[in-house]
């Protein structure tokens, strides 16, 4: 079995266009959830939303390449060249070969379905763009992600709703592990946020209208986000040998499936997965100092994420500190996971540990440490990322300092 | 008036109970029916297109949703009220 480490990581989403500025809006505690700014908002009950304001597609692709990547692809690659830069390495090569790019999304080029939707429903065109279904497809972005570092080995999408990066990262962690690639670029993005994509939400009915406050007794609901975060995991050796920076290692990632319910969440499914990612990272509970909450501020949730916690823990789990990034970037659905990794690296690298912001209630189902809204100085060794999805899909990765 | 809005409400929990209408009781809650909440937030997706209303509910806290819930007369009276302020 080889050590995976992770040498590169890119993102953009709503507290910022790279990992610099969302470490520091992480640091700070700052809310990156305002006023939805998109087409039809006036007949959307919901009006907030942690969405990329500021983004210009033309400053970084040319025109044949917008034509033919939605938004969850355009994010994509921006943090993927962040991810690769910071890595320095070069696929062109033979690595190429040995290589690939396993990502994580929900939904795909939701935008483009909304748009021509709207084009053949709504002004009842008999004729779209050629390209829709490249554009739209869930493997888009990864297909991309390929062609443009000529990444050659396995390479696919993942899309189990909110545990899509988790799974995604998983499976590329797996890979470099047992030596069937060397390095493979992995993550997640989403780009939800258009009337369709907000529409469809709004009917499950879990949504807030004006905050994320996971863990808060007073919290209403989950708030939705979008973008993409990437990273380049990498075989240890091979990092070392060539003189790498490296972020973190990966040591340990479970899966579980509930098989019960496709909307609730289950405490044995969730801590089921937990176990399981501390027996592959071959670990005891004892040794986590953080873990990275799904905390989606929906009270089925948080109550049974803090219940699960508590379970595979015992006593250890009142020393812990765990926390929800989701309460300033929002939920990024299949893209989540990824962007809250960086909280992870934040945490194992720099030992600050982000806070879950919004918070301004004890709830007593969910007593534990959240680091309520200020970032916390603390030394960890090793931290967990829960993702739990509707459809009772649980992945959740186990990362250690380096 | 409020007859059809009753009858009109039971319809919509007895189909989603599988039940016929006349074994819902006015008392009954709806975990009594059988009914959980992905059931619950169908029956109020149901009752917001047969009235044309808007119901304010949020699944994470029903009781604080101001949409009482707590049995079907509970309800039956709520949607009247939301209905008398569409037609005032």
């Amino acid at each position: 079995m080889k050590r995976v480490v992770i040498t590169g990581a890119g993102t953009i989403n709503a507290l910022a266009h790279d990992v610099a500025g969302t470490l520091a809006a992480f640091r700070e505690g700052r809310c990156g959830i305002t006023e939805l700014d998109i087409r039809d908002k006036d007949r959307l009950s919901i009006q907030i939303g942690g969405q990329v304001h500021n983004w210009d597609p033309e400053a970084h692709f040319n025109r044949q390449q917008i034509v033919l990547y939605d938004k969850f692809t355009q994010f994509t690659l921006l943090a993927a060249r962040e991810a690769v830069a910071q890595s320095g390495l070069t696929f062109a090569g033979s690595l190429g070969l040995e290589a690939g790019v396993i990502l994580g999304t929900a939904g795909g080029g939701v935008n483009t379905w909304d748009e021509n939707y709207r084009v053949v429903y709504e002004e009842g065109k008999n004729r779209v763009h050629p390209f829709v279904v490249p554009k739209l497809m869930n493997n888009a972005a990864a297909s991309h992600v390929s062609m443009e570092f000529q990444l050659r080995g396995p390479s696919f999408t993942v899309a189990t709703a909110c545990a899509s990066s988790n799974h995604a990262m998983g499976q590329a962690f797996q890979m470099v592990r047992s030596g069937m690639a060397r390095a493979m670029l992995t993550g997640g993005s989403e780009a939800m946020l258009c009337f369709g994509g907000i529409k469809a939400w709004e009917g499950l009915r879990v949504m807030s209208k004006d905050a994320c406050r996971p863990f808060s007794l007073n919290r209403n609901g989950m708030v939705q986000g979008e973008g993409a975060a990437i990273f380049v995991f990498e075989e240890y050796e091979h990092a070392r040998a060539r003189g790498a920076e490296i972020l973190a290692e990966v040591i340990g990632f479970a899966m579980t499936s509930d098989a019960s319910d496709i909307v609730m969440p289950s405490k044995l499914g969730a801590a089921r997965a937990i176990e399981g990612a501390l027996r592959d990272a071959r670990v005891n509970p004892d040794a986590v100092g953080y873990i990275n909450a799904h905390g989606t501020g929906t009270a089925a949730n948080d109550k049974t994420e803090c219940a699960a916690v508590a379970d595979v823990f015992g006593h250890h789990a009142d020393r812990l500190m765990i926390s929800s990034t989701k309460s300033m970037h929002g939920h990024l659905i299949g893209g989540t996971g990824a962007v809250e990794l960086l909280a992870c690296i934040l945490a194992l690298r720099e030992g600050v540990i982000a806070p879950t912001i919004g918070y301004e209630e004890p709830d007593p189902e969910c007593a534990l440490d959240v680091v309520p809204n200020v970032a916390r100085q603390a030394r960890v060794d090793v931290v967990l990322s829960n993702a739990f999805a509707f459809g009772g899909l649980n992945a959740v990765l186990a990362l250690r300092r380096v | 008036m409020a007859q059809s809005v009753q009858d009109k409400v039971i319809a919509i929990i007895a189909e989603q109970a599988v039940l016929e209408p006349s074994d819902v009781k006015m008392d009954a809650t709806l975990e009594e029916l059988g009914i959980d909440s992905l059931g619950l937030v169908e029956s109020i997706f149901a009752i917001e297109e047969a009235f044309d209303i808007s119901v304010p509910f949020n699944a994470n806290d029903p009781e604080a949703s101001g949409f009482d819930i707590s049995s079907v007369r509970a309800i039956v009276a709520a949607v009247e009220g939301l209905v008398a302020q569409q037609a005032a």
